[in-house]
């Protein structure tokens, strides 16, 4: 029986994310954990990891930045998509006031977490930061979900000026687990925020990966594999990995 | 009840178990390789490095299927000089574990091998395996040199010239004759040989793509699939050559690893199972063997090493 390795679904739905970004809502679903991701292929182009934003139906949010993701942003109602997964571990839940930190494009990846949250009576806070306005993504899906929604841009265009974990320090007194996605370097200032006395922090990791299971080491952060062991890690487990980037 | 005792022998070399971590699984960086040494692995293998870098086919370059996966990374790898740093840093800590590191080199020709293998041997790696038999670049630089005799021989006698520790090649399972080959690179001067690379290159197509999924379109299939290929490998080859054989292709049990050393095996090499289960592999198939071992009355694995030969 020659099983299929991905599942090829259609575009239902496409919202624009700000200037250089698309939410993409297929015609399927694919059940998973908040913070899990799939691989998702382009025939002809590339294949690339992207952290589910919803899973039913599932759906993707995309920044323009390279080769697949632009391909992925020029798709339209009816296109198709191929996806396998969803691969890793997601977020854990600790608590009841859950401050979500999300960087760029970063932000899908806390998305899932916000919906299930809120739907489990949870209390939810959200930092959303970019560069500038434009590249701003998944304002408006979090405005419903969190009783605070905190938005950042680099050049002031939006929202407070300046970083977003600077933005979010006023809510962790507030916060019982603090929940992280962004750029390697605003999850390394975070990781070396935790003498100061945070709460307990998981962060989302991104990577290169080839194979998604496991086997290649491709995604590598210090010891341990992004893909199975991760994307979603306590930050102590990668805090000496993040600010010793080792080739 | 006999006392079991999993270690063995490989190239003067003392291994507390025979499970060595293959080349191309996990060996991208100083810190997976110790993990994998941590976890049960007896050795462990880098990935393969060239002179220079190279940046690997795209993806999708690494799949899961029924039969284990199918690869096409292409050998990508930050080149020989970098690949020694790493690999020094590895030694540092594989050192006081006492697993020995092996470090696996690639060329597209016999006097890239030599100088890769110079590089990589600064490190002070415990063995070198010559990777002879990558499926996956051949649109690059044609067919494995394993594939012939007289090929296989002349990358062995040029890297033998530039290196004077522990030589292992790795033998490919599409060889017409792996005996052939398996013998040549030992009167070349191989020490020891990796056996096998993965088969093909196969292919996998999307049905609702039309088209193959790899980008590299064909990819070396390794696991499950593999596995009868390989015991037969090391079966033939045990016969013919009077050196050690990495037994490598399908392993995911003790019982798996136990019918590799009775092919002919000194120690056997794990890969694919890696996918999923991760570093735990090691430990539950060290622990599988020691319970098949005692419940199969043999108390070091040299009792049965190539048994299956009558």
């Amino acid at each position: 029986m020659a099983e299929p390795i991905y599942s090829c679904m259609r575009v239902a739905r496409v919202i624009h994310e700000g200037t250089c970004g698309v939410t993409l809502i297929l015609d399927n679903v694919l059940p998973c954990q908040a913070g899990q991701f799939v691989m998702v292929w382009l025939p002809g182009i590339e294949e690339r990891p992207f952290t589910l934003m919803n899973d039913v139906p599932a759906t993707l949010t995309i920044a323009d930045i390279g080769p697949l993701t632009h391909a992925l942003c020029a798709l339209k109602m009816g296109d198709s998509v191929w996806l396998r997964g969803p691969y890793g571990h997601g977020f854990p839940v600790f608590g009841d006031k859950l401050l979500l930190i999300g960087g760029g494009s970063g932000v899908a990846s806390l998305a899932l977490l916000a919906k299930r949250a809120r739907s489990s009576g949870l209390q939810v806070r959200a930092a959303v930061g970019a560069r500038s306005a434009g590249l701003l993504m998944l304002g408006w899906y979090l405005a419903d979900l969190c009783g605070k929604l905190t938005l950042t841009t680099d050049d002031g265009s939006r929202g407070l000026r300046g970083s977003v974990l600077q933005a979010a320090e006023t809510d962790m007194p507030w916060a019982t687990a603090v929940y992280a996605c962004g750029p390697e370097a605003m999850l390394r200032a975070l990781a070396n925020m935790r003498a100061t006395g945070v709460p307990p922090c998981w962060v989302s990791l991104e990577r290169v990966m080839r194979c998604g299971i496991g086997v290649c080491g491709s995604c590598h952060c210090g010891e341990h594999l992004v893909c199975a062991d991760g994307p979603v890690f306590a930050i102590e487990q990668v805090a000496v990995a993040l600010n010793n980037p080792h080739p | 009840m006999v006392e079991t005792d999993i270690r063995v022998n490989l190239a003067d070399l003392e291994l507390h178990s025979p499970l060595v971590l293959a080349s191309g699984v996990w060996g991208c960086a100083a810190e997976t390789l110790i993990r994998a040494a941590a976890a049960g692995a007896g050795a462990v293998t880098s990935k393969s490095c060239s002179v220079l870098p190279r940046r690997g086919h795209p993806n999708p370059a690494v799949l899961p299927w029924q039969g284990g996966l199918i690869n096409a990374v292409g050998l990508a790898n930050p080149g020989a000089a970098e690949e020694r740093d790493i690999l020094h840093r590895a030694q540092q800590s594989l050192r006081p574990l006492g697993v020995p590191l092996i470090a696996s080199i690639y060329g597209g020709t016999p006097e890239e091998y030599a100088r890769a293998a110079g590089l990589v041997a600064e490190a002070a790696p415990d063995i070198i395996e010559v990777n002879i038999s990558c499926p996956n670049v051949q649109s690059e630089f044609g067919y494995p040199f394993a594939l012939e005799a007289s090929a296989a021989a002349e990358v062995t006698s040029a890297v033998r010239s530039a290196y004077r520790g522990r030589l292992f090649i790795k033998l490919s399972p599409n060889a017409p004759d792996i005996v052939a080959v398996a013998a040549a690179v030992v009167r070349a001067g191989a020490d020891g040989l990796t056996a096998v690379n993965t088969m093909g290159p196969g292919m996998l197509i999307d049905t609702h793509a039309r088209c193959p999924i790899l980008s590299n379109k064909a990819g070396g299939i390794s696991g499950t699939a593999l596995r009868p290929i390989a015991l037969r490998c090391v079966y033939d080859i045990s016969q013919a050559v009077c050196v050690p054989i990495i037994g490598t292709g399908g392993i995911d049990s003790g019982e798996a690893a136990l019918q590799m050393v009775m092919a002919g095996a000194s120690a056997v090499g794990v890969g694919s199972a890696l996918a999923g289960e991760g570093a735990a592999v090691f430990e539950r198939i060290n622990r599988e063997l020691a319970i098949l071992m005692r419940t199969e009355g043999i108390t070091r694995l040299g009792e049965v090493r190539g048994c299956a030969h009558g």
